[in-house]
């Protein structure tokens, strides 16, 4: 699956506005990740994952940040996420179905954020981005 | 089945109340023909899908988007017995339309996203966690009779 140029088009133009909320929507992401799939905790026993968390914030940021970055070189995203493909691989192991959960966590938070930007085409060409990012973070897994 | 508290009937209910039923079937509908184009393989009849604008003005895809979320309200009212009140349906999804269940899976996370664009900060985590429990039941119960 590759993107098209449409589909960069699309991607890049809404980071810009995703990327002036980026810590809230990393936060608000989780929190629906948390709160619609609960099993996806197990993987955070060592955090506090209450609603405001310091922890949950910062993590929150982590993540759009690592999607920021994928944005950044959307043409060799492989390249540009090789060592979280790494960490993901032989040491977070998160069971390759949770990305699909955040990757859902995270459209929704943007169709509430940006309900006139989150357009059909841009809600597919996200859909498929996340869907590429997942891929590649899960590339080394075996 | 779905097992919701009062309180998360109440959420359902509250937050649904605030979706025009008439008006968003049809984006629910195009949004998964646009997102997903294998699914148009069960609209070959339906004429012009070439485009994402193409689909999203289809009169047929916005009717039978509307049939559609009107039937998912109508299970609303049966929270308690969703595969009863889904089993004819499940019947002609299966032996009729051959839709593989993994397409209400992929429907349900499609009306998550609508409802969020038009509920807005509204549609909060919690009541996105409700709806999808109720969203998994509806998916599972148009898969209960497949055979």
């Amino acid at each position: 699956m590759s993107l098209t140029k449409a589909e960069r088009t699309i991607i890049l133009s809404m980071w810009s506005k995703i990327s002036t909320q980026a810590d809230s929507i990393g936060t608000e992401t989780l929190e629906r990740l948390f709160a619609g799939y609960p099993q996806t905790k197990t993987y955070f026993p060592h955090f506090d994952l209450h609603p405001g968390s310091a922890q949950l914030r910062a993590h929150g940021s982590k993540v759009v940040a690592a999607v920021g970055d994928a944005v950044k070189n959307i043409d060799n995203i492989s390249l540009a996420l090789s060592k979280l493909s790494e960490l993901h691989a032989y040491i977070l192991r998160v069971d390759p179905v949770n990305f699909k959960l955040l990757s859902h966590c995270l459209l929704v938070t943007m169709a509430a954020r940006f309900p006139a930007d989150f357009t059909a085409e841009a809600h597919a060409a996200w859909d498929k981005f996340l869907s590429v990012v997942s891929s590649v973070l899960t590339e080394k897994y075996r | 089945m779905v097992h919701l508290t009062a309180g998360e009937k109440s959420l359902v209910a509250s937050t649904w109340s605030k979706v025009n039923v008439d008006a968003v079937g049809g984006e629910v509908l195009g949004r998964l023909l646009v997102v997903y184009p294998w699914t148009q393989r069960f609209f070959d009849s339906f004429g012009d899908l070439s485009s994402a604008s193409a689909i999203m003005g289809n009169a047929k895809v916005q009717a039978h988007g509307k049939k559609v979320l009107k039937s998912f309200a109508e299970g609303l009212n049966h929270l308690d017995d969703l595969k009863g009140a889904f089993a004819q349906l499940s019947e002609l999804h299966c032996d009729k339309l051959h839709v593989d269940p993994e397409n209400f899976r992929l429907l349900g996370n499609v009306l998550m996203c609508v409802m969020a664009r038009h509920l807005g900060a509204d549609f909060t985590p919690e009541a996105q966690a409700v709806c999808q429990k109720v969203v998994a039941g509806v998916a599972t119960a148009l898969a209960h009779k497949y055979h």
